[in-house]
């Protein structure tokens, strides 16, 4: 059974439609790289995909349980409160802009959420928290405050915030866009390093030389729907489309 | 000097402060009842405010332009006088109190209402986004993660009103009630001299001084970290 499956996806905002059709699956231990010019719907698809938009209509499913359907009179059926705690701690998303909580230290930000939730006690969390750090470099800035970071450090505690509730997909909506350039390169590093944990992930970015390094497939989205998908080697070296093709032409590499 | 013998003249100061203390202390209760009451009312306004039904919604949006768009003294009186129009009954003299706190409560919570909007306004909606992947339950969410920001943004204006309260303490006079402004226009009146209401503008001045030390205090406590 694939982790996420999502069929025949479409999203509306005021009748624009955003998503077109899109349908894929997300299996065990996958690197997808979702790339695509701006405007092409993946950020949408990812906050479908993780509860944070509703979709028109399709289906959205994770290790078979349905988030999100449409039955065949266009009726759709949305999982109820209990069925959604459990499908959001199937995964975790690392946000474009961090989003981590300016007033927990960054111990806190790891911490508070698999104690509340009664996942972890609160001595576990913090030796799960020290243990994530450890691993991000970050050893040594447990007491920190998010803005005493630098954005590539914040981004490194955003992931182990959701790494802390050992999620079994994680997702990535432009990780480094909110980066200074110099910086993308630590958080490339760690997504990389959770590759070769064989960490589940979907990767929005625009990072192509690092799409093509660490995904097992590549989706080229373009105007709401899937233009192209393969391996690395046939999306971007050895592209079929020509939206694709003028579209990798802009990232001389 | 011509000025400081209008003012000193023949006044006597052991007087003036023995009186004015006294209604100080009524000053003083007006002002803390007043926050008590106020804050966390305001806070539930504010949900009103922000409430999804719509009917609740612009109910609490008219309680705000009144309590605004009205003059406070207006205000006492009304709450004042109507139960006495509403029930035709007897206003008990103790009720002269209550009205004054329930008076200024109503209104102060609509300014803060106001503030605390806008303060949860200002909270990014990726907080809530985060907070809830992470499974924060809704309740978790506000009290956890959104009431903290909040409070750090809406201080500096929350001390702005704290200030305009303790000076606007003075109007509870309109009910008369005795508290520390009534005190000095009795006394100023029967020592034919502006000295007492000198005196309690010192107070009304110290008491500010106070409230901006306490308020600077905790926003600086809050310093620790920015967004």
């Amino acid at each position: 059974m694939s982790l996420l499956e999502i069929k025949n996806l479409r999203k509306s905002f005021d009748n624009t439609g955003v998503i077109k059709d899109i349908s894929f699956e997300v299996n065990q231990s996958e690197v997808i790289a979702i790339i695509g010019p701006s405007g092409s719907g993946k950020s949408t698809l990812l906050r479908c995909a993780t509860t944070l938009e509703k979709p028109t209509s399709g289906e959205i499913s994770y290790l078979g349980k349905n988030l999100f359907s449409t039955d065949e009179n266009g009726k759709v059926h949305i999982a109820n409160k209990a069925e959604l705690k459990e499908i959001r701690s199937y995964f975790g998303l690392v946000f474009q802009n961090f989003n981590l909580f300016p007033h927990f230290s960054v111990l806190r930000n790891i911490t508070e959420a698999p104690v509340i939730s009664g996942l972890l006690s609160k001595q576990e969390a913090n030796n799960v928290a020290m243990d994530l750090l450890k691993k991000m470099g970050l050893e040594d800035k447990g007491d920190a405050y998010p803005c005493q970071l630098s954005g590539g450090q914040q981004q490194r505690v955003s992931i182990a915030r959701a790494l802390a509730l050992n999620p079994k997909i994680l997702f990535f909506d432009e990780p480094t866009s909110a980066l200074d350039p110099e910086l993308t390169g630590e958080i490339l590093k760690v997504i990389k390093s959770l590759a070769a944990e064989k960490m589940t992930m979907v990767i929005v970015t625009h990072e192509m030389s690092f799409a093509r390094d660490v995904a097992d497939r590549i989706i080229f989205m373009d105007g709401g729907v899937i233009v192209e998908e393969g391996t690395p080697d046939e999306v971007i070296n050895n592209p079929k489309n020509e939206r694709t093709k003028a579209f990798l032409s802009r990232f001389e590499n | 000097m011509f000025v400081p013998d209008l003012i000193c003249g023949a006044v006597d100061m052991t007087v003036i402060f023995t009186r004015l203390s006294g209604g100080f202390l009524k000053t003083l209760i007006i002002f803390f009842l007043t926050l008590i009451l106020s804050l966390p009312l305001g806070l539930l306004v504010t949900f009103g405010r922000m409430s999804k039904i719509k009917i609740l919604q612009y109910a609490v949006k008219f309680y705000i332009s009144v309590m605004r768009g009205t003059p406070l003294m207006l205000q006492l009186l009304i709450v004042f006088f109507a139960p006495s129009y509403i029930f035709n009954a007897k206003i008990p003299l103790e009720y002269r109190f209550w009205a004054v706190i329930i008076g200024f409560a109503l209104n102060y919570a609509a300014y803060f209402a106001e503030i605390y909007r806008s303060g949860i306004e200002n909270v990014p909606k990726g907080q809530y986004e985060a907070a809830m992947l992470l499974g924060f339950s809704k309740s978790q969410t506000f009290i956890k993660i959104i009431l903290p920001q909040v409070i750090k943004n809406v201080l500096p204006a929350i001390t702005n009103e704290v200030i305009t309260l303790v000076k606007d303490t003075s109007l509870a006079y309109v009910l008369a009630y005795t508290e520390m402004f009534k005190v000095a226009k009795e006394v100023s009146a029967a020592q034919s001299s502006i000295a007492p209401l000198m005196v309690a503008g010192l107070f009304y001045y110290v008491m500010n001084l106070l409230v901006a030390f306490v308020m600077g205090k905790a926003e600086k406590s809050m310093d620790y970290y920015t967004r």
